[in-house]
């Protein structure tokens, strides 16, 4: 039995070929390493994410997430749930407070899920990776597998928005959470805790809809970065993992500017730091490469 | 008559009460004291796009300001970054009213019709509930060719080296088009989804009637 067991809800990014499957093939190595075991709740279902909001309305959009809760109780009573994905992970602990404090929401969402032939009996906890690891691993453990520090390599810590706010994770301040920092210290590489950046919002959604907007918040992101010298940066998110990495050759284009940094998963730099390879820390599904840590993999 | 019109007769007197009563936590916006912290905490507010802030539409609600706050496009800038909620004051859930005024704008058709955020949050809805899962291939597709072919051929060309990045990543797969991730109950969540709506919208009806 492994030391750590949790149902797992991957979420739509993470799928095969989807934006974020580099993000789960480290996640998935990193996890052997930490001897933890990840059940996925059998056809779990899309969280609606926050931008679903003009169709949805709330009662949709809270059962959409009890849905997943169900199924991950009837399949594996008990066991938390976990997720790797900030949205994923604030929608479905949103959800979680409003059923908890509201009975009729509940009696409602439970009069939904019986059209689909499940209900809910007890209320799972909702956790995102990062709160496994400095909770219930814990910065010391993590550290132990440490075998190829990523020395002398300088990381900004980009936190953004949703593992950040409203719920953060605990023991954090929301203008200055420092455990991004303290896991890339961890891994031997150099943080930056003054990255003034930190918990600026990338655009979420907007990236999509209105890419001038997110983009000059992805462009101040970025430049903040480099200032502090920083030659990659780590990010808990896969919305933010990918709008600060996928348009910055537009916004090369719009501000003239030289844009070419790496943006990462904290699970990559574990991987690749626990002595793992660059296929284990899926360093081939970034569109800017970082090769330090391609270098590091290979030795 | 016409959603908008039925409204707008029965809340005559009071917008306030209306979007209490028909709006997502709407009845927080009473508790705002107008100490100005979530416009100044919103990023997109930042780049001066929102043209009423959070602030200011609270404002405007109590001052029966209906047609101004439901046609503007400005909540529709939220980004949903809870950077407004985790300082305001009185904690009122900013976020979500913002959400909340926007689904009831499009609820009643008074939202701008070419509002981009509107449509995608719309096309992002319905395709994550039609198989359960979000197919990010048909998603970008549906957004680009909102506008019609030509505009969309126009609009994948300026993404098209950012896609074929992911493509060559493996973060975005082209045979996704061809029906991709989804959910193996697909007729229960459909089922559900119906239902949920069911309630909520005669849970409204009775608040409007009560
Ligand atoms: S921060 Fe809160 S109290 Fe202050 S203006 Fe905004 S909503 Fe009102
Ligand atoms: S959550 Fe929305 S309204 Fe609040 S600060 Fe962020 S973008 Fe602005």
């Amino acid at each position: 039995m492994a030391k750590h067991e949790y149902a797992f809800y991957p979420g739509c990014s993470s799928q095969k070929g989807a934006s974020a499957s580099n993000y789960l093939t480290s996640v998935e190595s990193m996890c052997k390493t930490l001897d933890v075991k990840l059940t996925e709740i059998p056809d779990w279902n899309c969280c609606g994410a926050s931008i679903g909001y003009a169709e949805a309305g709330e009662l949709p959009r809270h059962v959409m997430n009890a849905r997943n809760f169900a199924l991950s109780e009837q399949h594996m009573p008990g066991k938390e749930i976990v997720a790797t994905c900030a949205a994923c992970w604030l929608g479905a602990r949103e959800t979680r407070e409003r059923l908890t404090h509201s009975d009729t929401l509940m009696a409602d969402t439970k009069e939904a899920l019986k059209e689909a032939g499940l209900t809910i009996n007890e209320m799972p906890e909702i956790r995102h990776m990062v709160e496994v690891l400095i909770e219930d691993i814990g910065f010391d453990e993590m550290k132990k597998h440490v075998k190829k520090p990523l020395e002398g390599v300088k990381i900004a810590g980009y936190v953004g928005c949703q593992t950040n706010r409203p719920f953060g994770v605990a023991g954090e301040s929301f203008e200055n959470p420092m455990y991004l920092d303290m896991m890339v210290d961890m891994v031997g590489a150099t943080p930056i805790p003054e990255y003034d950046m930190k918990v600026t919002c990338c655009g979420g959604a907007l990236a999509f809809s209105e890419p001038e907007k997110a983009q000059a918040q992805i462009k101040d992101i970025i430049e903040s970065a480099y200032d502090h010298g920083a030659e990659m940066i780590v990010t808990p998110c896969p919305l933010c993992q990918a709008n600060v990495e996928i348009y910055q050759g537009q916004i090369n284009k719009t501000y003239g500017t030289k844009f070419n940094i790496p943006v990462m998963y904290y699970s990559q730099l574990m991987v690749v730091a626990y002595g793992g390879s660059a296929k284990d820390a899926a360093l081939n599904g970034q569109l800017i490469r970082a090769r330090r840590l391609e270098e590091i993999a290979a030795k | 008559m016409s959603a908008n019109t039925a409204m707008a007769e029965k809340y005559r007197n009071s917008f306030l009460k209306e979007i209490e009563e028909q709006v997502e936590m709407g009845d927080w916006v009473k508790m705002c004291m107008q100490c100005g912290v979530c416009s100044g905490s919103c990023p997109t507010n930042f780049q001066s796009a929102w043209e009423h802030p959070p602030q200011e539409l609270f404002m405007m609600i109590r001052a029966g300001k209906r047609e101004e706050v439901l046609t503007t496009s400005s909540m529709w800038n939220c980004t949903s970054c809870y950077n407004c909620i985790v300082r305001c004051p009185r904690k009122l859930p900013i976020t979500h009213i913002m959400h909340g005024i926007a689904e009831y704008a499009h609820r009643l058709g008074l939202a701008p019709k070419m509002q981009p955020t509107r449509f995608f949050s719309g096309l992002f809805w319905k395709n994550a509930t039609q198989t359960g899962r979000v197919n990010e291939l048909k998603l970008s597709m549906g957004l680009y060719f909102r506008n019609g072919f030509s505009a969309g051929v126009k609009e994948g060309m300026k993404m098209k080296d950012v896609a074929l990045g992911l493509m060559k990543a493996k973060r975005l797969n082209p045979f996704e088009i061809l029906g991709g991730h989804k959910c193996r109950d697909q007729k229960g969540i459909q089922a559900m989804l119906k239902k949920a709506y069911e309630i909520e919208r005669s849970r409204k009806a009775a608040k409007m009637a009560g």
